[in-house]
């Protein structure tokens, strides 16, 4: 054992020694490794981000919410059966609420965008939500400033109105939204409450520019009973019991639309695991062609490192043959090589993520993100491994020379 | 006691469509603490000869038995750990590796010999001052002179204790005074025990051994005792 760190201690010595003796050399091979280490490190943060992101959008979704629409999230299905669907209606929504034992609340939701204006200050297509009291607790939501609407205010329709902080930012910058009356697509609302940030879903649409309407309201002002697009929230009692609350959902479900045993629903019951799958297929596609074309460059880099190898075997014949001489195993010669090549690759990595890492912050501008440990692990360990790969060919060259041509070699 | 038992030892080599007899059934003997020169003209096999002796290559049929053991069928590996222990080359262009100090190349054979790093020291130390560079040993091989590259060679070959010292032309690339020192630094080694095998077409450097083996298209030629020796003072050899 202790002969075996005599002989990499050796081998390390060489390794920097050789590197020492052609500094230009080893910067130019080492580049492709950089490049190589720096491009994969990036893609690795990128995805990362794109996780966070997702991540952080999904919990807007929530969990132990059923979303009870017309079309299924992820796509399939037959598209013309599905349009040609009976459009969700709000009695669907009490229907739940009356008859499911497992459901916490019920809230039907409906969107469209319109612009919000108070004085002169003019917000252009805010998201208008209507929806009843309930919504607070099926999108699990809280209110900063002022409350939420009560069941009197949405089932008599009244003019009043919850902003996102989005919307109260822009529209009251210095002063209390509190009472005031706001213009939606033209029609007048009081502000009862704001509500608390929620972020941007997908790093897109952002949570927080949405108006809260009463949703009889909604439909009298803004769209028709007809429109579609009604969404019913059903947050479960017990989201460990999600499946069975779904069950009974979908039998209440089927006898309001007065469906046959022989039908199929007509109706889609979409969560976000169906939304996570969606998405996880997607991202792991995203990744494995991103690691993919960058770990390209690493191949290159690692072809690179074979090339430049070789001819430090060449170079070093006489060594070679000088240390076969006084005796050195094949298996030294071999793991010095090794290690000289690994030397390359590692120290290729270590400045490849010292580049990397203040590349990888301006990406966190944009998606905010931050360079997993994991990555920088993983990509130091890939980089030794390039090195013992493409050194490997040639250090078993210069293991089987054989020693009389070697020492003759000028 | 022989050291060194050859019987009727062959090397053919194939060089492109030609084969080549260099060694055609040599038979020869060395004993401890023996001083043998070897010498022939180029192309008798001389060198051939060497590489044998000192296990870097091995012969086409025959015996060569080297302390007792047979080498004659020894794998690379095997015949590594031969050359490791047993034999101590010494060398026209001195072969040392140039980036590396003296110390560290005196130390070389031990590493691959599994000394550890405290006994390393202290034998490459001993070896260094036995050749007379004891505060050199932090230079590296382009700050020496020719002379005393040839003594970090022979400390280096020294430094295991081998059975037998192998000098090919230990003298060829150095001016005759430097070239004299070196041989009379043979001579004290061999009063001290050490078996010396000296390649070489020097009569001269020949001339320092107790016997010359003439070799010629592959055999023996003559194999005699050396009557008048040529012996440096041995106080100059240190002084260098």
């Amino acid at each position: 054992m202790r002969y075996f760190f005599d002989e990499l201690k050796e081998g390390l010595s060489i390794a920097f020694a050789a590197i020492r003796a052609n500094k230009m050399r080893s910067v130019l091979t080492t580049l492709g490794i950089v490049i190589g280490i720096v491009s994969v490190t990036l893609m690795g943060t990128a995805i990362e981000g794109l996780n966070r992101a997702f991540n952080k959008s999904i919990a807007a979704i929530g969990a132990d919410v059923l979303y009870i629409q017309k079309w299924p999230w992820g796509g399939g299905g037959n598209w013309w059966e599905i349009r040609n669907r009976r459009d969700l209606s709000i009695q669907h929504a009490r229907s739940i609420e009356r008859n499911a034992e497992t459901v916490r609340s019920v809230s039907p939701t409906n969107g469209t965008a319109r612009n919000v204006q108070f004085g002169r200050k003019l917000i252009e297509n805010a998201i208008v939500v209507g929806t009843d009291e309930d919504f607070l607790e099926t999108s699990n939501v809280n209110v900063v400033l002022g409350r939420f609407m009560t069941a009197l205010e949405t089932n008599g329709g009244r003019p009043v109105c919850v902003i996102g902080s989005e919307i109260s930012e822009n529209l009251f910058p210095s002063e209390s939204p509190l009472g005031k009356v706001i213009k939606v697509g033209g029609y007048p609302y009081r502000v009862l409450g704001v509500l608390d940030r929620q972020g941007s879903f997908l790093g897109m649409a952002s949570l927080d520019n949405r108006v809260y309407v009463p949703i009889s309201r909604f439909y009298k002002e803004f769209k028709s009973m007809h429109g579609g697009g009604l969404s019913i929230m059903v947050k479960a009692e017990n989201l460990a019991d999600l499946e069975e609350t779904k069950e009974e959902v979908r039998g209440i479900m089927r006898k309001a639309r007065k469906l046959s045993p022989k039908q199929e629903d007509d109706f889609a019951i979409n969560q976000q695991e169906i939304f996570v799958n969606f998405f996880n297929q997607i991202g792991s596609v995203i990744a494995a062609v991103g690691l993919f074309i960058t770990g390209l460059s690493l191949f290159v880099g690692g072809i690179g490192i074979m090339n430049i190898m070789f001819v430090s075997v060449t170079e070093r014949t006489k060594e070679i043959g000088i240390r076969k001489a006084i005796g050195a195993p094949r298996r030294s010669i071999l793991l010095q090589f090794l290690m000289e090549a690994a030397t390359l690759c590692l120290m290729g990595g270590m400045i490849g993520i010292i580049i990397a890492f203040p590349l990888s912050l301006i990406i966190d501008q944009v998606l905010p993100t931050a360079m997993p440990v994991i990555i920088v692990v993983v990509a130091l360990l890939v980089s030794i491994l390039v090195g013992v790969i493409s050194g490997f060919l040639p250090a078993y060259r210069a293991s089987r020379m054989d020693p009389v041509d070697a020492l003759r070699y000028e | 006691m022989a050291i060194i038992k050859f019987v009727n030892i062959t090397k053919m080599y194939q060089m492109g469509a030609e084969e080549v007899h260099a060694l055609q059934g040599l038979n020869v003997e060395i004993n401890k603490n023996e001083y043998v020169a070897i010498m022939g003209p180029s192309g008798s096999g001389k060198s051939t000869l060497m590489n044998i002796i000192g296990c870097l290559d091995t012969p086409t049929s025959g015996l060569y038995e080297l302390n007792g053991t047979n080498v004659s069928d020894m794998n690379d590996n095997q015949l590594a750990k031969i050359r490791n222990k047993e034999i101590g080359f010494v060398f026209q262009t001195f072969n040392l590796l140039a980036r590396s100090n003296v110390l560290h190349n005196v130390e070389l054979p031990l590493i691959y010999g599994g000394v550890g790093s405290s006994e390393r020291k202290k034998l490459a130390k001993e070896a260094i001052d036995r050749v007379g560079l004891g505060d050199r040993s932090l230079h590296k091989p382009n700050e020496l002179s020719g002379g005393q590259r040839q003594r970090v060679a022979i400390a280096r070959a020294l430094v295991t204790r081998p059975s037998i010292l192998l000098a090919d032309e230990p003298t060829g690339n150095l001016d005759s005074k430097t070239g004299d020192e070196i041989m009379g630094l043979f001579d004290i080694l061999h009063q001290e025990g050490n078996t010396i095998i000296l390649v070489t077409h020097e009569a001269d450097i020949a001339a320092h051994a107790h016997r010359i083996v003439h070799i010629r298209d592959g055999k023996v030629e003559t194999d005699e005792k050396v009557t008048n020796r040529r012996v440096i003072r041995q106080t100059s050899a240190i002084s260098a």
